[in-house]
């Protein structure tokens, strides 16, 4: 009888301490989430502000003129529009080549696999500056002139990896009988490939594009060994703010992260409805 | 015979792009190192090791504050991931996706604007001090921008979501029962947590030291924009030497001495943590 009243006593005591514990966890976690959101917040805000010309840093009022006058720094759009561009390049390319090792390695079993996983866990986790670095080695080694074409090259090195692992752990989701019994209803093995196997990994292909497309628009470090002469947006940004930066760029960067946050989105949604 | 090589035609494509502009880069840049010369009058292969020792006694400072900050900011992650993981892990219920997705949230703003985004807020005159100053809260001369703290913690604000998102995956992965079982067996919560919880979660934190540790201590970004002058890390200088001094075989010597501090590192902290495969445990 006591006991059960004793131990009822520190359950409840228990529970109470859970509850504390877990409130203070949940501030905590909504505390770390509005200092991750916080240049943010800034940066979105600071493209509304009515600044004098370059100086954007204290708030003079609201105006959404710089969304009119978007385009009113030309090689800042050229930087943008060279961003884009290489972005979609890069991930077409890396999704392509991607999916198939993605393929591969979740299908087959071969003799060289072991080195294949060596050197794209390599590739992902090599420091940004070494990889930026040995490939601006290798092109002057080779007398090659750095520019648009380098740092597309470069985007497609470091993102087709993230496709391939991606794809690759979708396909071991599958069934290979599934493929089988296409083939043996007679489809070539483009066929099956193209009406039964794709259709299957394809909201894999469509993550790691979608990975791709991030990792080559945001980066700063493989590009600035490769780039020559050619600005992308964040190397505009990083060559400009000596002068300070105009609000011309916040509008950029909040369009880009409005359209990405909708892409995700978008996907998580497509993603849910279809499963 | 056509199923036998039909891995090898997939991998061949992607394959031959990594080779070529992964591998053999790595090796060109590993000749480099060697060489002596300058862009003038061209570079030679000499065998020329001074170029390790040069780098090391010259660029020692960088090279340290590279890794101290390094561990600093990595130190730094583990301890405010963590609480974060595990509150999303074990009470996020059915908005943990929605909790992921703020946590990445600031993926989706370049990098570097980004950092420019904290030197806006922290500057001497800035939105946050300037008030603080003017009120009295703080003496005239206090800035934020400029010192080491102002990298470290750069460098654990741009990294921290990928140390959140392996630990979560880790903790997400241990059985409620086993939690039971423990207290079941009369272990305190505390005592469930660190038998049982913390041990499992170690994957994790390994997986994400691995993605926060590299990348921080070769990074130069957070450093420049918010370090100043004298808080120089190692990757200002390989940057410095390769695109301002064109000395490439001190900056390749430069970059191989830091890739195999960095994997050195890695494998002495692995065998610490007594995780047998490393590669194993990262691509999983």
């Amino acid at each position: 009888m006591t006991a059960t009243v004793v131990e009822d006593g520190s359950r409840t005591a228990r529970r109470a301490r859970g509850r504390w514990s877990d409130r203070l966890l949940y501030a905590y976690t909504w505390l770390i989430i509005i200092w991750l959101c916080l240049p943010i917040a800034v940066m979105i805000a600071f493209g509304f502000n009515d600044a004098k010309g370059r100086l954007n840093l204290t708030w003079q009022g609201f105006t959404f003129k710089w969304y009119g006058q978007l385009f009113s720094v030309p090689d800042l759009t050229t930087a943008l529009v060279n961003s884009l561009t290489i972005a979609l390049i890069a991930t077409v390319g890396s999704a392509v080549l991607g999916t198939l090792i993605g393929l591969a390695l979740g299908r087959y079993r071969f003799r060289g696999q072991g080195s294949l996983n060596l050197v794209q866990f390599a590739a992902i986790s090599a420091p940004e500056t070494v990889m930026g670095a040995s490939l601006l080695s290798f092109f002057v080694q080779l007398n090659i002139g750095r520019g648009y074409w380098t740092i597309v090259i470069a985007h497609i090195m470091f993102s087709l990896s993230f496709v391939a692992v991606t794809v690759r752990s979708r396909v071991l989701t599958l069934d290979p009988a599934i493929d089988e019994a296409a083939r043996d209803l007679g489809a070539t093995g483009w066929t099956a490939f193209r009406l039964v196997t794709l259709p299957m990994i394809f909201p894999a292909v469509l993550a790691g594009a979608l990975l791709a497309f991030a990792l080559s628009i945001d980066d700063f470090i493989i590009t600035s060994f490769n780039s020559g002469s050619t600005l992308t947006f964040p190397l505009w940004i990083w060559g400009a703010q000596k002068n300070g930066l105009p609000p011309q760029v916040n509008v950029m960067g909040t369009l880009i992260f409005v359209a990405g946050v909708l892409l995700a989105v978008g996907n998580a949604v497509l993603a849910r409805r279809r499963r | 015979m056509r199923r036998r090589l039909a891995p090898y035609a997939l991998i061949l494509p992607g394959g031959l792009w990594l080779a070529i502009f992964f591998v053999v880069p790595m090796v060109v840049m590993l000749s480099f190192s060697l060489m002596q010369g300058d862009v003038v009058n061209g570079f030679r292969l000499t065998w020329h090791w001074q170029n390790y020792s040069d780098g090391l006694s010259t660029y020692a400072d960088q090279l340290i504050r590279s890794l101290v900050y390094g561990l600093l900011a990595t130190a730094a992650c583990i301890v405010l991931a963590y609480p974060v993981a595990y509150w999303i892990a074990f009470r996020g219920g059915a908005r943990k996706t929605t909790y992921l997705f703020l946590i990445l949230l600031p993926f989706f703003v370049s990098f570097v604007l980004r950092t420019f985004s904290w030197k806006f807020l922290l500057a001497d005159d800035g939105i946050v001090l300037s008030p603080l100053k003017d009120v009295g809260l703080l003496p005239q001369d206090f800035h934020v921008i400029a010192t080491g703290f102002a990298v470290v913690a750069g460098l654990t604000y741009n990294y921290l979501p990928f140390m959140v998102l392996p630990i979560y995956v880790a903790l997400e992965r241990v059985d409620p029962k086993m939690i039971e079982a423990a207290q079941d067996l009369y272990a305190s919560p505390a005592q469930a947590f660190a038998r049982v919880v913390f041990p499992l979660s170690l994957p994790g934190v390994f997986a994400g030291v691995l993605m926060t540790f590299v990348p921080v201590s070769a990074d130069y970004v957070n450093s420049t924009v918010l370090g100043g002058t004298n808080n120089t890390m190692i990757g200002n200088i390989i940057q410095n030497l390769y695109l301002v001094n064109t000395d490439y075989p001190q900056a390749a010597a430069l970059s191989f001495t830091l890739m195999a501090i960095l994997l050195i590192g890695i494998f002495l902290y692995a065998k610490a943590l007594g995780t047998e495969d490393v590669l194993e445990v990262a691509t999983r």
